[in-house]
């Protein structure tokens, strides 16, 4: 399934498997943190603080 | 070194290859919620530690950009042997003549803010607006736009997040009637104490009309309000405190004595 399959895809002996996949995982990540959850906090009000005329 | 290449063991790779499409299906779910459990595990993270991290730095990156804000120890007793220049009585004056600069540019950070309740270290920069992504989750606390600049007559309104991105009100609840809320600007210091607190639906926004509570009357005084969320981690509610201008002094002569009183911490 999904797991498998990049361990299939990612190239080299195993060692370099490891190194790749922690750098996948790292950007992944990064991601997640840069863009992903930020929009999604703000998009959702979560953690809203200001007060405002209702919508 | 070079391990051998993967081979797959015979029992499981017969099992796999014949398993039904069924087991397979159920295969692919686990993995899937896998990664949504790793996803949504990852976004607390994000939530209580980094974005206090990553806001943390950025506002103490602007409080460096402003020269003239005094960000030197409040701690009276580690600034200098006898501590900062303090303002004396007779430079204080009263809140009628308290000078009111022009509202700023959107994002431009104006002032500085200082509350002897939440520590003498504490030092947080205010800047203009109250959106989340460009002001609130970066620069720290927000001026809503069309209230009050600091002095005016009229209600100077301002919001921060309570938890997480460096949660610049995180104590809000701990203020207590008579505690001093202290704002520098480029030219003035402001020293506002504060009156009531109060808990208020998102929508109740006359908590920062000019006459705080009551949206079609005249200003009538020199106010602060400080809004934030409420209850801790939730956006149900808001907390708000009021506070009053009690006096202003031009800045180059001292720091005013409330930000080095010493409350006692929790």
């Amino acid at each position: 399934m999904i797991f498998p399959f990049v361990w299939r895809v990612l190239p080299g002996p195993r060692w370099v498997k490891v190194i790749l996949l922690l750098l996948l995982l790292a950007a992944v990540v990064a991601v997640l943190f840069q863009w992903v959850y930020p929009w999604f906090s703000v998009t959702f009000d979560i953690q809203d603080q200001n007060v405002e005329t209702a919508p | 070194m070079s391990a051998p290449a993967q081979v797959p063991t015979e029992p499981g790779a017969a099992r796999g290859r014949r398993a039904g499409v069924g087991a397979r299906l159920v295969s692919l779910l686990g993995e899937l919620l896998i990664i949504a459990g790793a996803v949504i595990g990852l976004y607390v993270v994000w939530q209580l530690f980094y974005t206090d991290v990553i806001a943390g730095k950025e506002q103490e990156q602007v409080l460096e950009t402003l020269d003239w804000a005094y960000t030197e120890p409040v701690t009276a007793g580690s600034a200098a042997p006898e501590g900062p220049e303090v303002i004396p009585v007779g430079a204080q004056m009263p809140p009628e003549s308290a000078p009111v600069m022009e509202e700023p540019e959107f994002t431009t950070t104006f002032a500085t803010f200082y509350v002897p309740r939440w520590g003498t270290d504490y030092v947080k920069p205010i800047s203009e607006g109250v959106t989340r992504t460009e002001v609130l989750d970066v620069l720290g606390i927000g001026h809503y736009p069309g209230t009050g600049m600091p002095g005016a007559l009229g209600n100077f309104a301002i919001s921060a997040h309570r938890t997480t991105y460096a949660k610049p009100f995180h104590r809000i609840a701990e203020l207590e009637k008579g505690d001093a809320l202290v704002v520098q600007t480029e030219e003035a210091w402001y020293v506002y104490r504060v009156t009531d607190h109060l808990i208020v639906y998102p929508d109740q926004v006359e908590v920062i009309a000019p006459k705080p509570g009551d949206l079609d009357a005249a200003p009538d005084g020199r106010y602060i309000t400080l809004t934030s969320c409420h209850p801790m981690y939730s956006a149900a509610e808001r907390y708000v405190v009021h506070g009053e201008l009690e006096y202003w002094a031009p800045t180059g002569i001292g720091v005013p004595a409330e930000i080095l009183e010493e409350i006692p911490q929790p």
